[in-house]
């Protein structure tokens, strides 16, 4: 049985369509990480799970009890908010105990418990202090302890490191995943940090526009995308897209003129106008004398210290590779690039959807997926 | 605004110092002549000095305006207004803030335009209400044909009533309601973030939990500060007070005893008495505003805000 099963989730306000069907299940003790650009209903998702949002059609059920019309505080989840949300008039012990006191429990059993709490996320020198009194971090932990304290059945957190620094943020990235490790909690986590996503998920969803774009491990992600957004959104630069078609030759033809000898690609998708993708770091550097080379003139290079990108430009399209040699160049120099046909992809122009290229490529993908 | 330039600063000081005892010196004459004898007090030219007659003055005030039952009365009034004023400005403003209800804004206006109609514009209505409180609950009645439908179905007639005149509650329900202090709350009540709402939801506590443990301690330096003003205006009633109570003996405040203390034009012109008088009677204010003051400032200052 799924911890949390998404079937149908759909969001309304007034005539705003901002979710448009959600289906998905989350086993127990995942780490779900929900992705996508800002305003494509992702926190309004978990908002729904949480129980602070109506949920407009379809169904949420926690741990098999279909949720739509309890209160929060029946559904058994702990949420961590983006700004912290801690009480600032209590001290970081009224703050963790705060859930505990309005469940009644006994003074005694609740510092226990707020004690062991804060040791583990080591917030104990801190207890008598307000959340004015502590830094960035030290809230965030205060925040995550007011989660923990509760023993909740799942953990949502709505974009919770977007007010740290970039140092703290890769901290805290490791002790929500060693926490994850420990409590063996079912998790959710809303983030517009592909970084943060790909590192902390077991399984990530990647929305856009109210739509889940694809379900899938980090890897599968980055490696299979389902759809053309998919293949933009993931990845640091973003994936090549090409736009063109096949001809009957076995060549691609995009820009003004450009022809890409891809004669294992193209049957079956002759003059379908589609985009071809290749990941920057799979385009490699040749020799002009290298068969099917492509030829292009360098944009300009972006120094990134173990390696460096080029921007090209092959005949009206934009390609970037990752290159680590040394070699003199500057912008305006010809260069000569090449990739494998297992690795590329072809999105379809109209659908925006992943088209099947046939097993070469399929186990290129899944090879890669394993590594 | 930051000024550098040294006769700058002396026109600012002169202009403050030359306000500051436009301010004083009445305080001052008050006191002086509170602390002459009489027949210093009806020399002319005024002298600006104080004298030696003060507490036998304080105490022939004290006696001749009976002030120690009136300093009760004023007190219980001025704090029963206060307090009733800022739990009903907390409260309707909290259901204007953290509510959606249809009629939510409209029930803010409502509140806001009384803004418009201060107690001297609606008195004779509020004196009818407070001689009958229960009159619009009979209006109520009569107009729908309950009380003929019960005067004729059990022969009894209906007619409520519940007389407010000559009362702590008459003195106070009526002043009550403010508009001032809702304002102040919702203004309040808008800055505290939608996450600490939800947080608060999240760790299962209910709106009236969420009011008291969360939103009542945040806000008491708007509290105080409201306490203050409060306070010091609803000492300082006269109309409503002087209606309101044909017992003056029992139910009296000090500011209406003010009147008591002025020497009749045809008695002996003892103006230090009344001056005294005037010295005990706004004390009280002077005190809760040096107090208070004390008070929001510490709370402006401190972290938690």
């Amino acid at each position: 049985m799924s911890a949390i099963s998404l079937s149908g989730v759909k969001k309304r306000y007034q005539k705003n369509n901002v979710v448009h069907g959600v289906d998905v299940e989350i086993e127990a003790g995942e780490f779900v990480v929900i992705l996508g650009p800002s305003g494509c209903g992702k926190s309004t998702l978990l908002r729904m799970i949480a129980g602070l949002e109506d949920i407009t059609e379809g169904e949420i059920a926690i741990g098999g009890t279909v949720v739509n019309k309890l209160e929060p505080r029946e559904r058994g989840c702990a949420m961590v908010f983006q700004n912290y949300a801690l009480y600032p008039h209590m001290s970081v012990r009224q703050n963790i105990g705060y859930a505990l006191k309005v469940a009644g429990m006994p003074r005694a059993e609740r510092d226990a418990k707020v004690l062991k709490v804060a040791k583990s996320v080591s917030l104990d020198p801190y207890l008598d202090r307000k959340p004015g009194e502590l830094s960035g971090g030290q809230r965030q932990r205060v925040a995550m302890a007011r989660a923990m304290v509760r023993e909740p059945k799942v953990f949502l957190f709505d974009e919770p490191f977007s007010n740290l620094d970039a140092k703290l943020r890769v901290a805290m990235r490791a002790e929500v995943r060693n926490l994850h490790r420990s409590l063996g909690v079912t998790s959710v986590f809303v983030t517009h940090d592909q970084t943060e996503a790909m590192t902390l998920a077991d399984r990530l969803i990647i929305m856009n526009a109210g739509v889940v774009e694809q379900v899938g491990k980090p890897s599968e992600v980055y490696h299979n995308p389902a759809s053309l957004f998919v293949a933009d959104f993931i990845g640091s630069p973003a994936m090549n897209l090409v736009r063109g078609f096949f001809g009957e030759d076995g060549y691609f033809r995009h820009g003004q003129g450009g022809m890409i000898h891809l004669p294992s690609l193209g049957q079956g998708l002759v003059s379908r106008e589609v985009s071809l993708g290749v990941r920057p770091e799979l385009v490699q550097r040749v020799s002009a004398e290298t068969k099917g080379a492509i030829t292009a003139v360098v944009d300009y290079i972006e120094e990134l210290g173990a390696s460096r990108l080029i921007y090209a430009n092959a005949d009206g399209s934009r390609l970037i590779a990752v290159d680590t040699s040394n070699d003199a160049l500057g912008t305006g120099m010809p260069i000569h690039l090449s990739f494998a046909a297992v690795d590329a992809h072809v999105f379809d122009h109209d659908t925006g959807r992943r088209v099947d290229l046939g097993d070469a490529n399929s186990a290129a993908t899944r090879a890669r997926i394993n590594a | 605004m930051i000024e550098r330039s040294p006769i700058f600063d002396a026109i600012s000081y002169g202009v403050m110092i030359l306000g500051l005892m436009l301010v004083l010196l009445p305080f001052w004459i008050t006191f002086v002549a509170g602390s002459q004898s009489i027949q210093e007090v009806t020399q002319v030219p005024i002298n600006l000095w104080p004298s030696s007659h003060l507490l036998e003055n304080l105490q022939a005030a004290w006696d001749r305006a009976d002030l120690g039952p009136k300093m009760l009365n004023s007190f219980l009034v001025a704090s029963g207004v206060t307090i009733g004023k800022i739990v009903l400005a907390s409260l309707s403003a909290f259901a204007i803030v953290f509510f959606n209800f249809r009629a939510r804004m409209v029930c803010f206006w409502l509140i806001f335009m009384t803004l418009m109609l201060p107690l001297e514009v609606r008195i004779v209505p509020t004196y009818a209400i407070a001689a009958n409180a229960l009159q619009p609950v009979q209006a109520i009645l009569d107009v729908t044909g309950i009380s003929w439908l019960l005067q004729t179905l059990s022969g009894v007639q209906v007619s409520l009533e519940w007389n407010l005149l000559n009362s702590y509650p008459g003195m106070i329900l009526p002043l009550v309601a403010t508009a001032t202090g809702t304002f102040l709350y919702r203004q309040f009540f808008m800055t505290i973030p939608d996450e600490l709402v939800e947080a608060s939801k999240m760790d299962g506590s209910g709106p009236l939990r969420f009011f008291w443990e969360v939103l009542i301690p945040l806000s008491r330096t708007n509290m105080l500060a409201l306490a203050t003003i409060m306070f010091v205006s609803s000492w300082n009633q006269y109309l409503w007070p002087l209606l309101i109570t044909t017992d003056r003996a029992t139910y009296g405040t000090v500011v209406m005893q003010l009147k008591a203390l002025i020497p009749d034009p045809t008695g002996l012109p003892d103006w230090n008495v009344t001056m005294a008088g005037a010295l005990i009677i706004m004390l009280p204010p002077l005190l809760v505003v040096a107090l208070m003051q004390r008070w929001f400032v510490r709370g402006l200052i401190s972290k938690d805000k």
